[in-house]
């Protein structure tokens, strides 16, 4: 069955230039796995398409059951140069909630 | 009793509430407040402050904030680290002491000043001897953009506070430091910690790190569980409870809002993070993935096990340099077909600067209410054409100020020559706004020399 992020993670984002960070939190222990095996860098990729111009980079963070996303090119410049509402990337973390994974019952 | 050091944070960048230092003076025990001013292009802001009087430069509503709390600070012993001294630490420092005198506190207080982070004036002997100040994100070297530099500091770690602090120092004010390093100084002061402990480093850092955004880890900004937060109205900052052993202890004073979990001190962790096994500081390497935290009691989290590596012969260095202009305008469109109107609008306004031949770097549309902050993705999600108004959104950027000057007259002509149903324009036309843009470099931390004056009030 189809599971949103939103109802296993939690997430908060930020910014260095025109980078955005997602940092995405299991919401408990038990989710962490999943995140690791579904929540990949390319599949992050694929969720932003549109959204960001570079690469996205993936860290694990297993003693905070966290994942840390790095999405290059993602804020038009970034800082005071953005045209962006989101100049800085703060809620990223909220569109990246809204993925959808595949997770057996 | 093993000795606890208490560190408050008031203040989590410039315009974070003012009466936060208040609070945490005043609200319990502390040994520190530490309090962070410094984003990234607020040096440029100071710095043009300062080129047009000599005696600014610094963050202002820093003084009248210092008055309204010396007197406790006084009576409690209570010690201020502050990188409010922008690119004026010492005409912020003078500014203090006056009001500190003013007070009564005569011969009562020291305040400690923290200098040699600023590299304006060197910058063309250090380009000279071979230093390119390279952009760290670009790959471009400085002299690209030489001409147009407004501000150029390196980033000073903990040490430099550290001196202050011994030379009895109450209240240290700073220039460039990092925000980490106004938590790590006290703890390095009370524990009298060796530089080479990258551990205890890495975990005061980490310390730092969780309070330098101020209530953000104590309930703000909180996603997880956020509607079941208490009492926002009377947040209560977060205080790092500090032991010899690296551990310490995230608090708030008793009897203020917010929460303090494992969940919110997560949140806060990952904020602004790159690769966690190295968040590099002047001070150390810390690892994020050897933090253990665990809820010892309500509002209680402890953080233990944290490692760190050496420091690495490099500071950062963050240089502001003139970009050129841009603007924001926006309109209001209501049901029905509001999204289609303001679509429409957009198109409308994109072929008539087209028309006018301007040229800029960058045009960029947002209908808010639609697809401002999550874009194509929202989009997709629901039903766009049914919203009961949007705003219309859009902004332009080029080098030239003329062409973004001529753009802001071509918003409210729209009211009128454009679709129907719009309103929300009563802000007048949007004003264009120079950029200073940021540029990340490093440079060999050996030619950086930072200075600590300790002067008596």
């Amino acid at each position: 069955m189809k599971k949103q992020l939103l109802a296993i993670a939690h997430a908060r984002s930020g910014d260095k230039g025109d980078t955005a960070n997602v940092g995405l939190i299991a919401t408990h222990p038990k989710y962490y796995p999943l995140l690791v095996k579904h929540v990949t860098a390319a599949r992050v990729a694929r969720h932003f398409k549109g959204m960001i111009t570079g690469k996205v980079e993936r860290f694990e963070l297993p003693n905070l059951h966290a994942l840390n996303f790095l999405l290059h090119g993602a804020l038009d410049g970034g800082g005071t140069i953005s045209l962006k509402t989101d100049a800085q990337g703060k809620v990223f973390s909220t569109a990246l909630l809204r993925m959808e994974i595949e997770v057996s019952r | 009793m093993t000795k606890v050091v208490r560190i408050a944070a008031g203040q989590g960048f410039w315009g974070d509430w003012l009466e936060a230092p208040y609070r945490q003076v005043t609200g319990g025990p502390i040994d520190y407040l530490m309090m962070d001013y410094l984003a990234e292009v607020t040096m440029s802001i100071m710095q043009k402050q300062k080129s047009r009087d000599p005696a600014l430069g610094y963050a202002k509503d820093f003084i009248p904030l210092m008055q309204r709390i010396l007197p406790v600070l006084a009576q409690r012993k209570i010690k201020v680290t502050a990188n409010a001294g922008g690119v004026n630490p010492g005409a912020c420092a003078a500014a203090v002491a006056e009001a500190a005198r003013g007070l009564g506190l005569q011969g009562k207080l020291k305040i400690g000043i923290v200098t040699g982070d600023n590299l304006l004036d060197r910058l063309d002997g250090l380009l000279a001897r071979g230093h390119a100040l390279t952009n760290l994100d670009t790959g471009r070297p400085l002299r690209d953009v030489r001409d147009h530099v407004l501000s150029a500091n390196a980033y000073l770690g903990a040490w430099p506070i550290v001196d202050a602090l011994r030379q009895g120092a109450d209240i240290v004010i700073t220039g460039r430091v990092t925000d980490t390093g106004l938590t790590l100084a006290p703890l390095i002061h009370s524990f009298n910690w060796p530089a080479s402990a990258w551990d205890l480093m890495a975990a005061g850092t980490v310390a730092g790190h969780i309070i330098e955004c101020g209530a953000q880890a104590s309930g703000g900004n909180r996603l997880i569980d956020w509607q079941r937060v208490p009492d926002l109205a009377n947040v209560g900052y977060p205080i790092v409870e500090g032991h010899a052993d690296g551990s310490f202890e995230i608090v708030k004073h008793p009897g203020t809002g917010g929460r303090i979990d494992v969940p919110g001190v997560t949140e806060q962790l990952v904020y602004e993070m790159g690769d966690p096994t190295a968040y590099i500081t002047p001070d150390c390497v810390a690892d994020f993935t050897t933090i253990q935290l665990s809820q010892v009691r309500k509002d209680r989290v402890r953080v233990s096990g944290v490692r760190g590596k050496p420091a690495t012969d490099k500071l950062k260095v963050s240089i502001a340099y003139s970009y050129g202009y841009k603007a924001v305008g926006t309109l209001v469109y209501s049901w029905p077909d509001a999204l289609a109107k303001a679509e429409a609008a957009d198109r409308i306004l994109r072929q008539r600067l087209k028309d006018l031949k301007l040229s800029f770097e960058a045009i960029h549309t947002e209908f808010v209410g639609v697809d401002a902050t999550h874009g194509p993705l929202a989009r997709k999600a629901r039903q766009a054409d049914d919203v009961p108004e949007v705003q219309l959104r859009i902004g332009v950027r080029a080098r030239e100020q003329a062409p973004v000057d001529r753009f802001t007259r071509e918003i409210a002509p729209l009211i009128l020559n454009g679709p129907p149903s719009v309103t929300g324009f009563a802000g007048g036309r949007p004003k264009p706004e120079e950029i200073v843009a940021y540029w990340p470099a490093l440079i060999d931390k050996q030619v950086v020399k930072p200075m600590v004056e300790v002067v008596a009030v």
